[in-house]
């Protein structure tokens, strides 16, 4: 103590030599140092502005080619059920093609009454609907018996031509070599619009239905591989939390920490950077292969993301554990709280917030995931009707939202990419919404004091 | 108990609640203490003092098995409390440390309500029944503690929101819960400022009454305040114990000496 304060005294003339410089003007050094730091103030807001034009470009991008997707054209039409014409149609062979005859019948009538003037023939004119406007009718017909006799208002969808010709996504030169659509339909179109006897409306169908094939773009729908998606995080949320929190706190809190923890530990941390398409092929061999389960089902897809999910889940959980300040563990142990319930009654509240968060970005990132499923048959069109239940719902072949997305993308229509953008919309609503409950739960779970 | 070693004056001693022989305790490699021997009196404070690092939290914790929590830690000797060894193979720690309660340096209440702080040890050792014998416990607890007056009107409110002097008379409160024989201090009073650390000191002599109290301390004034007994720490060796006045006015060895004049540590 004495030495110290000795030998500051004895250097006490060259500080006050040093202090005789005034401190109203910056000296060299301290203008090189803040000018230093300028420049790096300015090289962090370009970073920002170049991360912020990438997102609204992106965002741009997906929202200019993906919200059309959410509307579709469509156009009223009143049908007579003809009990005699019903019957006779499901006497015949090709059933569709007489609904169809009926439905044309109804349409003809319908531009008549608008005054809209065609030399088309019936079959011709049905281009302007979609080819599923049959078995739309029918689909009604056979779950209405009632309804026979009536004069029933069907709101039918036009054909994936017309509607992009509304979205301006498809153009009078191009349908020069197009047989599906020639330019006199569109002279049709255009006085209907006029006529206000075609519409474009939100197009429930794309959230709540299921794909249709390559030929009715106009009838595909994400929701039943929405309902996939969902089967598929059921099964990861199940499976990856508790097995992932238990084997987090055993090693965390509970294993002796050695060599084979050690090596533990950087297999998990491996686990977490091995290609999603390793574990897809793992699935197919040991899921599929081996067990035997159901190709293309969701149990399958999520038994894969599962095995994707855990180690995010591990190491967020452990993280969260570890940042729970040790003095809370003593402090129970201390008053004779045993291991188990220092951690179940101390550690593991206060690290909840972080181990939820981790485990919904895990389910996040679990969600957005293709490259398994491709391996394991949930891509293609596989669902067209709702899962009966939910053990269907876990059984049966099904598709994911990504997949279904890659699939739409994959297909030649130009009406599938922008359902394709489409879904990327709902992809991003769904993550987003995700993000926001992890969000919420975490302020909710938060130390309150 | 015949086998005390002679460094022990009798005198001072009333019943002995702990006895020490030839304690060793390793971290891995490093030989943190070496052969101690000691007698602590029963409803009597003990300061163990000593330079950083001597070794004085090791032994205090070797005390509740604390260092069994470490997973390098070793301890060889035996430890008797109460004539039981503590380190005896059919002994639970955890049963051990309800009797053998801590406080430790920095203030650690549970993120919870005061109450709940309190109300913890007992509910967890099945201590009550039924909710009127737990606020009886949390109230009488909070009043040894002198803290009742501060806080009654908010048990509801976090005990992390208490300044620090309140928080470690908290702690103690907490330890007191569960009523233990023992209650081990690491520097209670560390972290707090002169008015919290009188309060905490005033507190801890009269806890003297109803337990024994092992506080680990580095201001010399304190230990000569609260303490009846004093043991020197050193290098991992227990150099001296004896009345805390006969070691602050003629230590024997002289390390003692040193210390207790400032000329190291
Ligand atoms: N967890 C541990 N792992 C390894 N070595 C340790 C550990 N805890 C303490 N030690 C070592 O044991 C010796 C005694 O440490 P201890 O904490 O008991 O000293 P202390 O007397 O309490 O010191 P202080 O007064 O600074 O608190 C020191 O050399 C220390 O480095
Ligand atoms: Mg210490």
């Amino acid at each position: 103590m004495t030495d110290a304060t000795l030998s500051s005294a004895a250097s006490a003339a060259p500080v006050t030599e040093r202090k005789s410089k005034s401190l109203l003007e910056a000296d060299s050094h301290t203008r090189r140092r803040n000018a230093a730091e300028t420049r790096f103030r300015f090289y962090g807001i370009g970073a920002v502005l170049i991360g912020l034009f990438f997102l609204v470009a992106l965002l741009w991008a997906i929202l200019s080619n993906g919200l059309s997707a959410f509307t579709q054209t469509s156009i009223p039409i009143d049908l007579p059920l003809d009990k005699a014409a019903i019957e006779s149609a499901e006497k015949s062979i090709v059933k569709t093609s007489k609904y169809n005859a009926m439905i044309g019948a109804a349409l003809e009538k319908k531009l008549a009454d608008a005054h809209i003037e065609t030399s088309m023939s019936e079959k011709d004119l049905m281009k302007i609907l979609s080819s599923g406007a049959a078995s739309t009718v029918r689909d009604f017909v056979l779950a209405n018996p009632d309804k026979y006799g009536t004069t029933v208002p069907f709101q039918l969808l036009a054909s994936s031509r017309v509607d992009g010709y509304l979205k301006g996504r498809v153009t009078r030169a191009a349908l020069a070599n197009d047989k599906n659509l020639d330019a006199a339909h569109l002279d049709i179109v255009d006085a209907m619009m006029k006529a206000g006897i075609i519409a474009k409306t939100f197009n429930w169908n794309f959230v709540f239905g299921a794909d249709a094939s390559d030929s009715r773009p106009e009838q595909a729908g994400i929701g039943v591989s929405m309902l996939g998606s969902l089967y598929m995080m059921l099964v990861v949320l199940v499976l990856s939390l508790p097995i992932g929190v238990a084997a987090s706190i055993y090693l965390e809190e509970f294993a002796p920490k050695n060599r084979w923890t050690d090596i533990i530990e950087v297999n998990i941390a491996n686990l977490a950077a091995v290609p999603s398409i390793v574990f897809g092929i793992l699935g197919l061999a040991a899921f599929i292969q081996f067990a035997h389960l159901p190709q293309s089902a969701p149990i399958v897809g999520g038994l894969v993301l599962t095995l994707m999910t855990l180690p995010t889940i591990i190491i967020s959980t452990r993280a969260a554990l570890k940042a729970v300040p040790p003095s809370i563990r003593s402090a129970a142990l201390g008053i004779g709280a045993s291991k188990m319930q220092s951690v179940f009654h101390h550690v593991l509240p206060l690290a909840m917030p972080g181990i939820l968060t981790g485990t919904i970005i895990g389910l996040a990132q679990a969600l957005g995931e293709t490259a398994p499923l491709l391996l394991i048959g949930m891509v293609g069109f596989i669902a067209s009707n709702y899962p009966d239940g939910v053990a269907d719902g876990f059984f049966s072949p099904n598709s994911a939202m990504p997949a279904q997305i890659y699939e739409w993308a994959k297909r030649a229509d130009p009406a599938f990419y922008e359902r394709a953008w489409g879904g990327i919309i709902i992809l991003l609503v769904v993550l987003m919404s995700m993000n926001i409950l992890a969000i919420l739960l975490r302020r909710k779970f938060e130390r309150r004091w | 108990m015949t086998q005390m070693p002679g460094t022990i004056k009798a005198a001072a001693m009333t019943d002995t609640k702990i006895s020490a022989r030839n304690v060793q305790v390793y971290y891995g490699d490093t030989h943190a203490i070496k052969d101690v021997n000691i007698e602590i009196g029963a409803r009597a404070v003990t300061a163990f003092i000593g330079p950083s690092g001597c070794g004085k939290s090791t032994f205090l914790r070797c005390l509740n098995r604390m260092n069994d929590t470490i997973d390098i830690c070793r301890v060889e000797g035996s430890i008797d409390l109460d004539g039981e060894d503590i380190y005896d193979s059919r002994v639970d720690p955890v049963q051990l440390r309800a009797k053998v309660g801590m406080v430790f340096q920095k203030p650690n209440p549970f993120p919870k309500s005061i109450y709940d702080n309190i109300a913890y040890g007992p509910r967890i050792h099945g201590l009550v029944r039924k909710k009127a014998d737990l606020d009886e416990i949390v109230a009488s607890s909070l009043q040894k503690a002198g803290l009742w007056n501060e806080v009654k009107d908010r048990l509801d409110g976090p005990g992390t929101g208490l300044s620090g002097g309140q928080q470690q008379r908290l702690c103690i409160a907490r330890a007191i819960a569960v009523s233990p024989e023992v209650i081990l201090m690491d520097e209670p009073c560390s972290a707090l400022d002169p008015i919290a650390t009188a309060k905490v000191e005033e507190l801890i002599d009269e806890l003297r009454e109803n337990f024994t109290i092992v506080i680990v301390t580095h201001s010399m004034q304190q230990a000569a305040r609260v303490s009846q007994r004093t043991a020197f720490f050193h290098m991992g060796n227990l150099v001296e114990i004896g009345d805390t006045q006969d070691i602050f006015t003629n230590p024997v060895d002289k390390r003692t000496q040193d210390y207790i004049t400032g000329r190291f540590g």
